[in-house]
């Protein structure tokens, strides 16, 4: 019973349950007359919008003959509707801002599903807008009729059909305040046809009427306290850093923490660049194929803060046995992710900057009043297993090109200041792992939902929200043939993304799996693109075709000038393919379903862990 | 696995019931029984849902359920802080021979009879499933034709009321922008 009513509790302590959208521009508070296609653009300009991105249909057509008089939204037409949605979580990722996709009914909107279940799962703000068949048609299995409602329903963080043009504003405006606060993530407005035809009064600031909404903000102070108490006392400190710190632009909280606390720190996939590779507390990424100093730490630990991290199995490994000797606190904005894997034992829900700013002066209390931690004997045993095991490969086998050769030269040779997007795959642990990140906001990849061909169209929505910066795709050749087409899209508009085609002629990750659980029978995973193969497609061919530079390297003594050529090249969209070895894996290693104590340095390579102290 | 009665108030809007009742079976939660209804507030609705699970998943699915913008609030109602009802209409083959044991049945569990033909009876009984149970194993030996069950409805025994709070909050809240 306690437990139902604290949930509520939560709830009942929260903001003001309704808000208003800033306006972007000034507006006449008048009322004004216009249609719900017209409203619907002006809200998406009002909300704040500035970049869109989809394909235009019979349902949402009304929309886009507005959108072509709007001066303040840049639409862009893609090439397919996951492409809009992957390009619009870029966009959204690098601005911290919502990003936004305006599709049409059926079709048009089922193929926006990837995308939108991708987002919910890596917590991304996405506003998107699906139109629907007139809704005097609705329910009769009409032309290009799909119930986007209901099949959104598990995958976004709210949707809603509009059938009512009156309603349009106050849906958008809705839209863009659910998907950016508390813990972000896609809303879908579903307008039917007949409401973007029809005329309405138009007015904004629209009030929410939002009385079941009430995100936590403020974290618990007894929590942060004993939080602080916690961290102030153990001896064997560990900070698991989730995507949420970088979703929360909470960056220079943790930092301070970090620094403040002297505990080890690992960052999550989804958190890489939260903070600094270069950060001499920072042990890398946990999890499958994370460092085995950050595996091992996080297994060692007396006490581990989950800041902003859900305790994904792929960080977790077989969570029985994971973290055994730890004290878990927990602090994140959504609190059923307290307790739904690991039992935690201090939990905090709130706004991570708002914790970090919090925690970080209890902290420095405890600190003053019982003096710091004596963590040397941990550092003694953290620092060894980094010199025992640091990242790294091995030469390839059949002399062909290192694809970990490639990405970390790839990073070392662009620097930190780069976007780096990885697909998913073998290509995109090697780009977790090494490339250097120095700076938030710089690794986009696709990760609770582990989408093959996120890559390219998150590198395009990326390149729009970050103009300045340069954006290199770290692509496979399995995932860059799902959505390289937006290579096109990329050169129409002006989009000058980079793309490494890393070429291991398989779907290397599988391949992997096979090789290594499968007895090397390799069912489906040639792609028949590489060394010794029929090379389909000519990789160089293809996105020449496509309006871009089209580059190939395939030896070591090349990498070098090939990646500066295509950094040279920033006036148009270039791909490079790297043509590699295809047997290289994926090291070290945590088998799917094991204890973390398993994990490999290198094939039936184990770690010794047992020479504590 | 225990039995858990939930109140959630929600928002009256289409697709709610849809929301809840979704999310029960994504998360891999077993639905016992569920009532849904209307409220002394016409713009919220409450459903009763009666689910088999362990005291650790309820609290997970309570906060997934909190999740939802239009779920208001979640109230556990325990068995003997509350009353719970379910109604049952039971059609039973009886002709002029076995009508008297039969309605000497209804009689004893305090049931009614709502529909009388020359060869059957509708029977309407209210009460807990253990009531109901017993009153469907007294009535087994005769010729039962059709059940029909309702969910469970729930309400907290005393004077307070589960949605004044929360109305009462969203109200003010609502005011206070304008």
């Amino acid at each position: 019973m306690a437990k139902a009513q604290d949930a509520k509790a939560d709830k009942a302590a929260a903001a003001p349950a309704t808000t208003k959208p800033k306006p972007a521009v000034p507006v006449s508070q008048a009322p004004t007359e216009m249609t719900g296609a017209q409203a619907l653009i002006r809200s998406l300009e009002l909300a704040g919008a500035t970049d869109t991105f989809g394909i235009p249909g019979g349902a949402i057509l009304p929309a886009f003959d507005p959108l072509l008089d709007s001066t303040i939204l840049r639409h862009i037409l893609v090439r397919h509707e996951q492409g809009a949605g992957h390009a619009a979580s870029g966009y959204a990722h690098v601005t911290g801002r919502p990003g936004v996709c305006i599709v049409t009914s059926g079709p048009g909107a089922t193929n926006l599903v990837t995308a939108i279940a991708d987002a919910n799962i890596d917590s991304i703000p996405m506003v998107c807008i699906t139109g629907q068949v007139a809704a005097a048609n609705i329910g009769t299995d009409a032309f290009q009729e799909a119930d986007m409602v209901g099949i959104t329903q598990p995958i976004t963080k709210h949707n809603e059909l509009v059938t009512d043009a009156s309603q349009i504003a106050r849906a958008v405006g809705e839209a863009f305040h659910i998907a950016t606060t508390g813990r972000p993530g896609p809303v879908l407005v579903d307008i039917a046809k007949s409401a973007l035809a029809e005329k309405t009064m138009f007015s904004w600031p629209q009030t929410f009427d939002l009385r079941g909404y009430h995100p936590v903000v403020s974290p618990h102070v007894k929590s942060i306290q004993e939080a602080a108490k916690l961290l102030a006392t153990a001896r064997r400190p560990v900070l698991y850093v989730g995507g949420g710190v970088i979703r929360a632009g909470a960056w220079e909280g943790l930092r301070k923490l970090v620094d403040s606390s002297g505990a080890a720190v690992v960052t999550t996939l989804m958190a890489r660049g939260a903070l600094p590779d270069s950060h001499p507390q920072h042990l890398g990424m946990p999890g499958m194929h994370g460092t085995v100093p950050a595996v091992a730490a996080l297994q060692k630990a007396d006490l581990i803060l989950a800041l902003g991290a859900r305790f994904d199995d792929r960080v977790t490994g077989k969570l029985e046995s994971f973290a055994p000797h730890a004290t878990i606190v927990h602090a994140d904005i959504d609190p059923a992710e307290i307790g739904k894997n690991r039992v935690v034992d201090v939990p905090i829900v709130g706004d991570l900057k708002d914790i970090f700013a919090e925690l970080v002066p209890a902290l420095a209390e405890e600190h003053r009043k019982h003096g710091k931690p004596d963590l040397e004997a941990w550092w003694r045993q953290l620092d060894e297993w980094r010199k025992t095991y640091p990242l790294g490969y091995t030469p390839t086998d059949d002399g062909h090109l290192a694809p970990q050769h490639v990405i970390q030269r790839l990073g070392e040779i662009t620097g930190p200041e780069a976007i780096y997007v990885a697909g998913v795959g073998q290509h995109q642990m090697w780009a977790s792992q090494f490339i250097r990140f120095e700076r938030p906001r710089s690794f986009l990849t696709s990760g609770g939902l582990g989408t093959m061909g996120y890559g390219m169209p998150a590198g395009m929505g990326a390149k729009v929200g970050a103009p300045d910066r340069t954006v290199w795709v770290i692509d496979g050749d399995g995932c860059f043939q799902m959505t390289g087409q937006e290579m096109v899209t990329c050169a129409l508009n002006d989009i000058p993304v980079k793309v490494a085609i890393i070429n291991n002629s398989s779907l290397g990750m599988v391949r992997q799996w096979q090789t290594l659980f499968y007895n090397e029978r390799y069912s489906s995973t040639d792609l028949h693109t590489g060394h010794d193969t029929r090379r389909i497609p000519d990789f160089v061919k293809l996105v020449e075709a496509m309006g871009c530079v089209g580059l190939r390297c395939e030896t070591e003594a090349d990498v070098d000038a090939t990646i500066k050529k295509a950094n040279e090249i920033n006036d148009q969209p270039v791909a490079v393919e790297f043509v590699v070895s295809r047997n290289a894996m994926v090291w070290p290693m945590v088998n799917a379903g094991v204890s973390n104590d398993e994990v490999q340095y290198a094939r039936g390579v184990a770690p010794v862990f047992d020479r504590e102290d | 696995m225990s039995k858990h009665t939930l109140s959630v108030l929600v928002d009256n809007k289409p697709g709610v019931l849809a929301r809840v009742a979704g999310l029960f079976s994504r998360r891999a939660f077993n639905i016992h029984s569920l009532a849904v209804g209307p409220t002394e507030h016409p713009e919220v609705s409450r459903i009763t849902v009666v689910v088999d699970v362990e005291d650790l998943p309820l609290e997970q699915v309570t906060k997934q359920l909190n999740k939802l913008v239009h779920v208001l609030k979640i109230v556990e109602l325990e068995r003997d802080r509350s009353v719970q009802r379910e109604l049952l209409l039971i059609k039973v083959r009886a002709d002029a021979r076995q009508r008297a044991e039969v309605l000497q049945i209804v009689d004893l569990f305090r049931a009614h009879v709502v529909d009388v033909s020359p060869d059957s009876l509708v029977i309407e009984a209210i009460g807990t499933p253990t009531k109901l149970d017993a009153l469907m194993g007294a009535l087994t030996p005769h010729d039962i034709r059709e059940i029909v069950q309702s969910g469970t409805v729930a309400i907290g025994r005393g004077s307070r009321s589960i949605s004044e709070r929360a109305l009462d909050r969203s109200g003010a809240a609502a005011a206070s922008t304008e």
